[in-house]
């Protein structure tokens, strides 16, 4: 953009990297179109110094194309909206730098979740089911709380290794890339693994490992978990989901016992 | 008629608290896949004895018919042994299909899935179904030929095996399938137990330096028998007695299994 053209020429400033010509195939698609084919669109744009693939698409749809659908509200990693398959892998785009892209670059939509259209999904939709399906809350064991009671202390390491999980932002990174996921669409997905650990460390909630194996404890939950580890591999927050569903597997599996 | 037949056919199983059968069938699974994993790893010890020589062979095949304890060969000795394996390896094979793709759509996202993602621990899971499919058939035939005639294992009779009955594409197809599925497998029980709790890196490397070596091993080991299988194609059917027994005529007929009928594979032609 302005900054590219900036630098240019200018001797006193830094030169940006070569400024590339970008392509981005990108699949279009309208599921409310029955007659529509989903198909390929190219669009060429110029790279700019820092530019993320959110900028490139909001580049695109400002002055190519009004029409192509990609969500985004943040811009920052926080929301988890802009997943999107980036030549076959699941990244947020306002996370991605298209210096770490080559110069022809595939985008479509999350597997797994309700196409809205072109690279929009509802993961919002299956999160919610999820959350209802693992009931994703505090359950206390006291009936109504007293808010003007002081709340119980939690060891500083504890609220640590809560809050480590608790840094999800439900982007459905994790589901998207789980190989498992796009066999059995019942499958809890490591977003929901997460979630359990998470409530299953924190003292306040009374439910026991029994109660969680009646959640997760078959092969749509934690023992459907075939440990491909792409969950892992791509979760851009970087949760430790690896060493969580191993743990999980090995507590669900000694209710077996 | 049990109330848990009703529910489960009406469909209310999820309903009651579940069943404790899901968690003792993957443990099952794992362990059952523990346990073929190192028992390849031993028997692929036993039969890269013959690299040692024939003797050597010989003995670990007559140790394991307790020759050494009974003063004679008990084959059903090795037919209780693959009779073992066979019904670990059964259990193995009806508890890992739950996870295999099972009817075209699932085959077709999980392969266009693991191409789009270059996701090294995807591709290999495809490779372990791909080779677990064929040692379905290749690990059953080998297991009912060793269950049924473990008197034909020894340095010429394994030779014969390889180059004679022509056995040896089979058996380098089944290296191949066992080394790759079984090193995997390794791998992929410690990352799902977190036992080992070594980075995931270190887990692959050794998962491909293993993997690797008992490869290397097991074609030098085929190698090997085809060789003495070559060599030994006049005198087909004919068992190895040690040197040192064969110059004491008296043990001769203890100490081996007697040659079958079978004439030398020329005169048949």
């Amino acid at each position: 953009m302005s900054a590219s053209a900036q630098t240019h020429g200018n001797g006193s400033i830094p030169k940006p990297r070569s400024q590339r010509q970008l392509v981005f195939n990108v699949l279009r698609y309208d599921p409310a179109r029955p007659e529509a084919v989903p198909r390929m669109q190219a669009y060429k744009i110029e790279e700019a110094d820092s530019m993320t693939l959110f900028i490139a698409l909001n580049e695109i749809r400002e002055q190519q194309d009004p029409t192509l659908q990609f969500d985004f509200v943040c811009r920052a990693g926080i929301c988890g909206s802009c997943a999107m398959m980036v030549n076959g892998r699941p990244q947020l785009a306002c996370r991605t730098l298209t210096s770490a892209l080559p110069e022809e670059t595939t985008l479509a939509p999350l597997p797994f979740f309700e196409l809205i259209g072109d690279l929009s999904v509802n993961t919002g939709k299956w999160m919610r089911g999820m959350s209802e399906r693992l009931q994703t809350w505090l359950h206390t064991q006291e009936g109504e709380r007293d808010l003007r009671r002081i709340e119980e202390r939690m060891e500083p390491e504890l609220a640590e290794q809560i809050y480590e999980m608790d840094r999800c932002v439900e982007c459905g990174c994790c589901v998207a890339a789980c190989g498992t996921a796009q066999m059995r669409k019942d499958f809890v997905g490591a977003v929901g693994f997460g979630k359990i650990a998470r409530f299953r460390l924190d003292p306040r909630d009374g439910r026991s490992d029994d109660d969680f194996y009646d959640m997760i404890g078959d092969d749509t939950g934690v023992f459907g978990c075939m440990s491909l580890l792409a969950c892992h591999d791509v979760c851009p927050k970087s949760l430790p989901l690896q060493t969580q569903i191993a743990f999980l597997r090995r507590k669900m599996a000694a209710m077996g016992l | 008629m049990p109330y848990e037949t009703i529910i489960v056919q009406t469909g209310l199983a999820e309903r009651v608290a579940k069943n404790r059968w899901p968690a003792r069938l993957d443990v099952l699974q794992s362990g059952t896949g523990l346990f073929l994993a190192l028992f390849m790893w031993g028997h692929m010890f036993f039969v890269a004895s013959i690299l040692l020589g024939e003797t050597p062979m010989w003995v670990i095949t007559k140790f394991f018919e307790g020759h050494f304890i009974f003063g004679s060969s008990h084959y059903w000795l090795v037919s209780c042994v693959v009779a073992l394996v066979a019904v670990v390896f059964v259990a193995h094979a009806g508890l890992a299909v739950r996870k295999f793709p099972i009817n075209y759509r699932q085959l077709r996202a999980i392969r266009a899935h693991s191409r789009a993602m270059r996701h090294e621990d995807t591709t290999l899971w495809v490779w372990q179904v791909y080779t677990g499919f064929l040692l379905f058939f290749f690990a059953s035939a080998h297991l009912y030929q060793m269950l049924v005639w473990p008197e034909k294992i020894g340095p010429y009779g394994s030779g014969d095996r390889m180059w004679s009955d022509g056995l040896w594409p089979f058996y380098l197809t089944m290296l191949l399938a066992v080394e790759l599925h079984g090193g995997i497998g390794l791998y992929r029980l410690a990352v799902k137990w977190g036992w080992p709790d070594a980075p995931r890196a270190t887990l692959k490397k050794l998962k491909w330096a293993l993997t690797a070596f008992f490869f290397v091993l097991g074609l030098a080991t085929l190698g090997a028998y085809m060789k003495i299988g070559f060599e030994h194609r006049a005198h087909y059917g004919e068992r190895y007695t040690p040197a040192w027994i064969a110059a004491e005529p008296q043990n001769e007929n203890r100490a081996v299994a007697p040659a079958p009928q079978a004439a030398p594979s020329g005169e048949n032609e």
